[in-house]
């Protein structure tokens, strides 16, 4: 990462991170920390919020009003500072096992409401902070620590998840595509109502290593193999999209947004209940 | 300290703990101190209710009914299930509909058609609770007429006002057409 | 003017709490709960607050620790089975050291239990219901005026000793109506959370002997860390054994160590007699009358009500016991501050306990029957 933005957004002295060698974790980040000076938002009005995991740690390293909650909560938690103070732009940092397992409740609730939260997923498809858990998002048949013999639950794909939810953006891309990520994440920052982007992302140590993807730069290319683009999906056929992950934006609806309806309801309330 | 302990017993629905938190306003409202307090079953409907309100002149240390001075029920599960508790000399007032069995008690009962007078000459059942409070106030004294209706109205939903006042108006004649004094003597 | 008026245990917090300067309210529908998060509903947006009703107990717990390190007052309202969810993100308050308050009004459990009866089972809980070491601090009325009064000290010393506190009601307490004249609390002081100064050089978690350093709101330039793990004075996350343990050492010495700042309690007739009574919330009141009862048995018997359980009024108790031959401990479980008490009296006093755990009320004749009972035996 360019090193003004390591001076301008970053804790010195949280660094270096603890994340392992190769993984992608500092480049998603890296997306955010862009997506937010491109915006040119003001550092003290931006408040980050995550959950338990490895890219939870992010919130630790970024010079913003950081809030590092317990474990799938940090939705909750972000709505809590969002509605009690509309000024501020709140973003979530979590991850596959932190979002679609144990937050998944929290996730498809504040998708309804449609809250101003913008949520980035890191989705590295195993529980990394505990040693190589099979995830929501471990690929059917995949090994993992508490799938030795491998997977054989189904994937949870959380972008569907969130259009069936009701969030009113919902957007994908990957560690390999940095420049896209980071503008997807900038465009559902600037969108009013709840914003979903999923950061693919990859952990050589535990999902890599358990599932022979080799090193830190072939799973990088195997992002770049194994997606595809929506516009180019739309001309493709299912079986030519089978085992490939869409990347690009999913939906990008203008509706009614919680802390504005409420907001109404308050002035409404002036006027007519004096 | 003269302290009333009064039980109304009745289902879900009939609108009996609404009843025991006007009756405690009026108390207030006639500067008294007074408590309420109800238990119900997990039904909005139907289930038995039980609200209870307590009036005196000082400090209420207890503020659960243990021995009522006066039960006032509109069911019969309420009457059989709470008469055993009513005070030696107190008063059971039962609605006219409840077919009472024949039984030997220190315990003055007296039964008026509230259920029918809410239903027939007010056309709203709902207001069976403001009768009965009209008929309790009429016959014991315990609250003055004026904090009565005065609770009512701060309770009842906008709208209703009127009816509700005519249903306390009815209670009362209930009770004089009956010509109760002797109900009246007793508990004062 | 406020003039006396019948008031629900229930509406008292909800007042209390808006005298207090509540801001913000999040939560989920409990049985015997509900009427606070109806209340807040209704009356939050004409005081500038905030309301919303969360997808499940945990949510609510978590959005009020984000609105309160907005800078909000902020509560969230509970009985047992919401009150068990909760616990994680109550301990993350604590140890965040994030003011909030969470009503706790009891019903009969555990699990589910009977939603609609009282009981007083949550005593340890309360105190003990989240994982680690912490102190927290546990209120519980017994009059819907007290619930007033405490709700308004809840949130008092949550903003000074930055803390959850949890205020303990019970069903019995928490839907009586009674006769409340606020008028006598209209000159309350209400604490209102102090804004650090320095931006450059602001430590959240600063080591403050038996204290707690100022806590500025989000968004104010302050750019802070705020987690559960353990931190640093400038709240970001260490191992060092070293500093987790001067943490621990400050988050339970800030609450025991100001014991004389914080406890409250009630007592009647501990100028010595026969048998001390030890009693709170609902149940204190039950106790009082059985005591009228005994005194016409010629049992001279005391009450010692803690108003605040936790942390519990050890040194005052310590002086009044020893004037009495025998000590009890009436609550609505099968025994849990009987615990707390047995500790602190030693073995110097006897200390029986009298419970009720079927859902029911107390009566004050079975408290007084249980009492004369150990007379006639003689223990």
């Amino acid at each position: 990462m360019a090193s003004e933005l390591v001076e301008k957004y970053f804790r010195k002295e949280t660094l270096p991170n603890i994340w392992c060698p190769g993984c992608s974790n500092g480049t998603v980040t890296a997306a955010i920390v862009r997506a937010i000076d491109n915006l040119g938002l003001d550092k003290d009005k931006v408040c980050i919020v995550s959950g338990i995991g490895c890219s939870s740690r992010a919130s630790g390293y970024l010079d913003f009003n950081t809030l590092h909650t317990t474990h799938g909560r940090a939705i909750a938690f972000a709505t809590g500072i969002k509605f009690a103070n509309p000024e501020l732009t709140v973003i979530v940092i979590t991850g596959d096992g932190d979002n679609a397992a144990i937050g998944g409740n929290h996730f498809i609730h504040a998708c309804r409401r449609n809250i101003d939260l913008t949520v980035v997923m890191y989705n590295n498809h195993i529980y990394g902070m505990t040693g190589g858990q099979y995830s929501p998002t471990t690929p059917r048949f995949d090994r993992a620590t508490t799938a030795p013999y491998g997977n054989i639950d189904r994937y949870f794909d959380i972008c569907k998840l969130a259009i069936g939810a009701g969030a009113t953006y919902v957007a994908r891309s990957t560690a390999y595509h940095v420049q896209q990520l980071t503008k997807l994440i900038e465009k559902g920052i600037s969108h009013k109502g709840f914003s979903f982007i999923e950061a693919l992302s990859t952990c050589p140590t535990y999902y890599g290593r358990r599932n022979k993807k080799g090193s830190p730069a072939d799973m990088l290319k195997w992002l770049k193999d194994h997606t595809v683009d929506i516009k180019q999906a739309s001309k493709m056929t299912a079986e030519e999209l089978n085992g490939k992950f869409i990347i690009g934006e999913f939906l990008n609806v203008e509706e009614p947004e919680y802390v504005e309806e409420y907001e109404k309801m308050i002035e409404n309330l002036r006027v007519n209940y004096k | 300290m003269s302290t009333v302990e009064i039980r109304l017993g009745g289902s879900g629905g009939q609108g009996l703990i609404l009843a025991g938190i006007i009756l405690a306003e009026a108390a207030i409202l006639d500067g008294k101190i007074s408590v309420q307090s109800q238990s119900y079953g997990p039904e909005a409907r139907g289930g038995s209710s039980k609200a209870e309100v307590i009036i005196s002149d000082g400090y209420i240390t207890y503020p659960k009914v243990l021995r009522p001075d006066i039960l006032l029920t509109l069911a019969f599960s309420a009457y059989s299930c709470y008469k055993k508790d009513v005070k030696e000399n107190g008063m059971i007032i039962v609605d006219e509909s409840i077919i009472l069995p024949e039984e030997q008690s220190s315990v003055k009962v007296i039964q008026f058609p509230i259920i029918k007078t809410a239903q027939e000459v007010i056309g709203k059942s709902f207001v069976a609770n403001i009768v009965s409070l009209g008929v309790l106030a009429e016959l014991t004294k315990l609250v003055t007429k004026d904090s009565l209706e005065k609770a009512v109205l701060n309770r009842v939903p906008p709208g209703t006002e009127e009816i509700n006042r005519k249903a306390l108006l009815e209670g009362y004649n209930l009770v004089k057409m009956r010509g109760s004094e002797v109900w009246q003597r007793q508990m004062i | 003017m406020m003039a006396t008026r019948l008031m629900q245990g229930n509406e008292a917090v909800v007042e209390g709490a808006i005298a207090a300067g509540l801001k913000f309210y999040a939560g989920y529908p409990i049985t015997p709960s509900t009427e606070i998060a109806e209340l807040c509903a209704e009356k939050l947006p004409f005081v500038g607050g905030k309301f919303i009703q969360m997808e499940d107990e945990i949510a609510s717990m978590a959005a009020v620790i984000g609105a309160s390190l907005t800078g909000l007052k902020a509560m969230t309202a509970t009985s047992g089975p919401g009150f068990s969810l909760k616990q994680e993100n109550i301990g993350f308050a604590a140890i965040a050291e994030v003011p909030c308050v969470i009503a706790d009004v009891q019903r009969r459990g555990p699990s589910t239990g009977m939603p609609t009866s009282p009981a007083q089972g949550d005593v340890m809980q309360s105190r003990w219901g989240t994982h680690g070491d912490h102190s927290i601090i546990v209120l519980s009325p017994s009059s819907v005026k007290e619930a007033y009064y405490v709700t308004i000290q809840a949130f008092n010393l949550s903003e000074k000793y930055r803390t959850p506190v949890i205020i303990l009601m019970d069903e019995v307490i928490g839907h009586l109506r009674e006769a409340v004249n606020l008028e006598e609390y209209k000159d309350i002081e209400i604490i209102e959370r102090t804004m650090p100064q320095d931006k450059e050089n602001y430590l959240p978690y600063q080591h403050i002997e038996n204290g707690v350093a100022p806590l500025a709101p989000f968004g104010k330039g302050f750019r802070f860390h705020v987690t559960g793990l353990v931190h640093n004075e400038d709240g970001l996350p260490t191992n060092d054994p070293k500093v987790a343990e001067k943490l621990i050492e400050r988050l339970v010495g800030k609450i025991e160590n100001n014991k004389r700042d914080i406890v409250m309690f009630e007592e009647k007739y501990t100028e010595g007699g026969d048998v001390l009574i030890i009693s709170f919330g609902s149940s204190a009141r039950a106790c009082e009358a059985a005591i009228e009862n005994l005194k016409k048995e010629g049992i001279q018997a005391g009450l010692f009500r803690p108003i605040a359980i936790w942390p519990f009024p050890d040194e005052r108790l310590k002086e009044i016991y020893p004037k009495f031959k025998k000590v009890f401990v009436v609550e609505m479980n099968t025994g849990q501050l009987y615990y707390e008490v047995d500790r602190i009296v030693k073995g110097d006093t006897y200390v029986g306990k009298i419970n009720k755990f079927n859902g029911e009320f107390f009566t004050p004749c079975e408290i007084a029957e249980k009492i004369k009972e150990s007379f006639k035996n003689g223990i």
